[in-house]
């Protein structure tokens, strides 16, 4: 019995590798990825210092790993090593931040998306000499932390750009859909789209369920057949949404939040008209940037006002530019 | 922490008295214990900020954000039963308080006893389903789950036009409940959170109450063999609601710190999947999924083993994308270590 199997084993994965060696693809797959060129070059002289990036991102989010594509590319540029953390949770977030002072950082760039939570700690951290930028959350806030710089987006602007965005394209009602219920973020991007634009109706669904968000946003289109314009908020939802209008035979035109490789694919080919990209990627870089000139040659960037990195608008137009870095994960 | 039993007056001849080292054997928690003791001892290897003594105060602190509600969950999980809306209800818990206090504009300290009174009725409401229905606990407190999750977001906005509660943090009370619930001090250069404190006296009662009282015994006795206990009258019925009130105090206990760590605001959003978190430290510290068998004391080390390992990753400087396969193979190896250890006491 024993020695029956082992036979088959070792037959099987024999043919397995026969099979692998025979099956090359001739187009796609790993032979045809563009090295992403960040930090080739030379590496500062600058002494080394440690830095921690702290998000609220959770595990394996497409948008957090850009963020921190650019951290690592301007970690990397600046002699500097980079600590990862982070915790959707608020009050864990906030641990994590003690944890980086704790570790006796240099310096600390951070997510302020829930500052009531973590102001006590970024203000701890400022006090023990820690600098401290902020990024992608926190705009409103970001001041009276003490922090060095706020490197992200204007939710309720970027919304706004889109609502104006949507008036020009000549949409009649817009559907926004909210994929995580109790972010403030997400809720003054629909906000900004109210403002400008009116007819605008949330939809709420669970964005870790992709086919749950897909048949929710399926029935509200059979639901109301007067909406022409849906605007997904992240770009995995976007896409969820582009084969929702498909289910429900839906004309509705469609448009997104945020950028990744899929996003960029479908941009090209018009089943999403426009992306509003907040770059990601520049928002870690500059975070960690900022400290790193702050610490060598006591720069600020702002000139103590937020630093805008979004709203660009990704459309047909000017996807050429963009469509390589996508493809790389860095757009 | 170990009890030892007093051996009775005159030995009966039915009990033979056991050496003092399988006795600390056969305790449920001593699995978790030894487990504990190998994983501080590879972090204090592995992570430099590890070794330093004042970092114990936020490795505490991340283990009491798990901890306080692992106390009751524990003796839930003794006596038998599931919580699946624990997590949610602490959540419930702070925007109530925070919500009730800004809308009517009333003492910060009326807003939490609102609160404390809708927890009581929400475990009241989880046991009192479970006894007259006599479905599984898994069940009916997966309805309350969803329900909870559901009236947290819908509450919130309702009232505060967004995600998140008004904040509470200028009004009258809140200065005096924010030192009772999310204070520290300092205890030579280490910081210690008053939830940390807080933790520790609970599990001190809680686990007093297992092992020295009727109610203890009790609790036991319903999740060992609920019929059986029936029958030589211990209260059932009243044990097992209790059991899900005390759940509702500490969710509200857990909510308090919540809001007031959070400067008087609340996400609506949060607390979903702690529940799981709960209890897991319950059964990484020796409670069975089958009740009956468990200790207040082990998931306590429970929550301590996850808040070293969730720390220890970040001390340690590794790649977190690493972390929660990390902490499963901690978990597995943890549970299985209970598992030879009580197989080990059992056949002696």
């Amino acid at each position: 019995m024993v020695r029956w199997h082992r036979k088959a084993v070792v037959t099987s994965a024999a043919l397995a590798l026969v099979l692998a060696a025979g099956a090359c693809s001739d187009s796609g797959g790993k032979q045809e990825e563009q090295k992403a060129d960040a930090g080739s070059g030379n590496v500062a002289t600058t002494p080394r210092i440690k830095v921690a990036l702290i998000t609220h991102s959770k595990a394996g989010d497409t948008f957090w790993d850009i963020v921190r594509r650019g951290a690592e590319a301007a970690a990397q540029k600046d002699n500097i090593e980079l600590q990862y953390s982070s915790d959707p949770d608020g009050a864990a977030q906030a641990n994590l931040v003690q944890t980086a002072i704790d570790s006796k950082v240099d310096g600390i760039a951070v997510t302020l998306n829930k500052p009531d939570a973590m102001m006590p700690n970024v203000k701890k951290a400022i006090a023990a000499g820690i600098p401290v930028t902020v990024l992608n959350g926190g705009l409103d806030t970001w001041k009276q932390s003490g922090a060095i710089g706020y490197f992200g987006q204007d939710e309720r602007i970027a919304g706004e750009a889109t609502g104006d965005k949507l008036k020009q394209l000549g949409a009649k009602k817009v559907l926004c859909i909210v994929h995580e219920q109790g972010n403030v973020s997400l809720e003054a991007r629909c906000q900004g789209i109210k403002n400008k634009f009116g007819v605008v109706e949330n939809l709420n669904v669970d964005g870790a369920d992709q086919p749950g968000t897909q048949a929710t946003i399926t029935s509200k289109l059979q639901q109301d057949k007067s909406v022409d314009y849906l605007v997904g908020l992240n770009a995995g939802v976007t896409l969820t949404a582009v084969q929702a209008a498909k289910d429900a035979g839906s004309s509705a035109k469609i448009g997104s939040f945020d950028m990744s490789k899929e996003m960029a694919k479908a941009v090209k080919d018009g089943t999403v008209q426009f992306a509003v990209d907040q770059q990601p990627y520049l928002q870690g870089y500059l975070a960690i940037d900022a400290i790193w000139l702050s610490k060598t040659n006591g720069n600020s960037i702002g000139g103590g006002e937020a630093t805008l990195t979004g709203p660009s608008f990704v459309e047909k137009s000017n996807i050429e530019a963009v469509e390589k870095f996508a493809a790389a994960g860095t757009r | 922490m170990a009890s030892t039993i007093a051996a009775p007056a005159d030995a009966d001849d039915r009990v033979s008295a056991r050496s003092i080292g399988a006795r600390l054997l056969s305790r449920p928690e001593i699995g978790s214990l030894v487990g504990a003791a190998v994983i501080l001892v590879f972090f204090l290897v592995t992570a430099e900020p590890f070794r330093d003594l004042n970092n114990a105060g936020t490795i505490l602190y991340q283990a009491s954000l798990i901890g306080v509600m692992a106390v009751p969950v524990s003796l839930l999980m003794i006596g038998g039963e599931f919580d699946l809306s624990a997590g949610v209800a602490v959540t419930t818990g702070g925007l109530t308080a925070g919500i009730f206090a800004y809308q009517f504009s009333v003492n910060v300290w009326v807003g939490m006893a609102v609160a404390l009174v809708l927890a009581l009725a929400i475990g009241l409401f989880n046991g009192w389903l479970l006894m007259r229905t006599g479905l599984p606990s898994f069940l009916v407190t997966l309805g309350t789950f969803f329900i909870l999750q559901g009236l947290n977001v819908a509450v919130t906005r309702l009232t505060s036009g967004a995600v998140a509660s008004n904040s509470i943090s200028d009004m009258d009370g809140f200065t005096s409940a924010k030192a009772l619930f999310a204070s520290e001090f300092k205890l030579g250069g280490l910081t210690i959170k008053i939830i940390v404190v807080w933790w520790t006296v609970f599990v001190a009662i809680a686990a007093w109450m297992l092992l020295r009282t009727k109610i203890g015994n009790w609790i036991f006795a319903v999740g060992g063999d609920a019929a059986s206990a029936r029958a030589v009258g211990v209260p059932v019925k009243k044990v097992k609601i209790g059991l899900f009130m005390t759940v509702g105090f500490f969710a509200w206990f857990t909510g308090m710190q919540l809001l007031f760590v959070q400067n008087g605001v609340v996400q609506s959003g949060e607390g979903v999947g702690k529940e799981f978190l709960y209890i897991i430290a319950a059964v990484v510290g020796g409670c069975l999924l089958t009740g009956g068998y468990g200790s207040v004391v082990g998931g306590a080390v429970g929550a301590l083993i996850f808040g070293m390992v969730q720390l220890g990753v970040v001390y340690a400087g590794w790649n977190p994308d690493w972390f929660k396969a990390f902490l499963g193979a901690m978990l597995l190896l943890a549970t299985i270590v209970n598992l030879v250890v009580k197989n080990k006491a059992d056949a002696r």
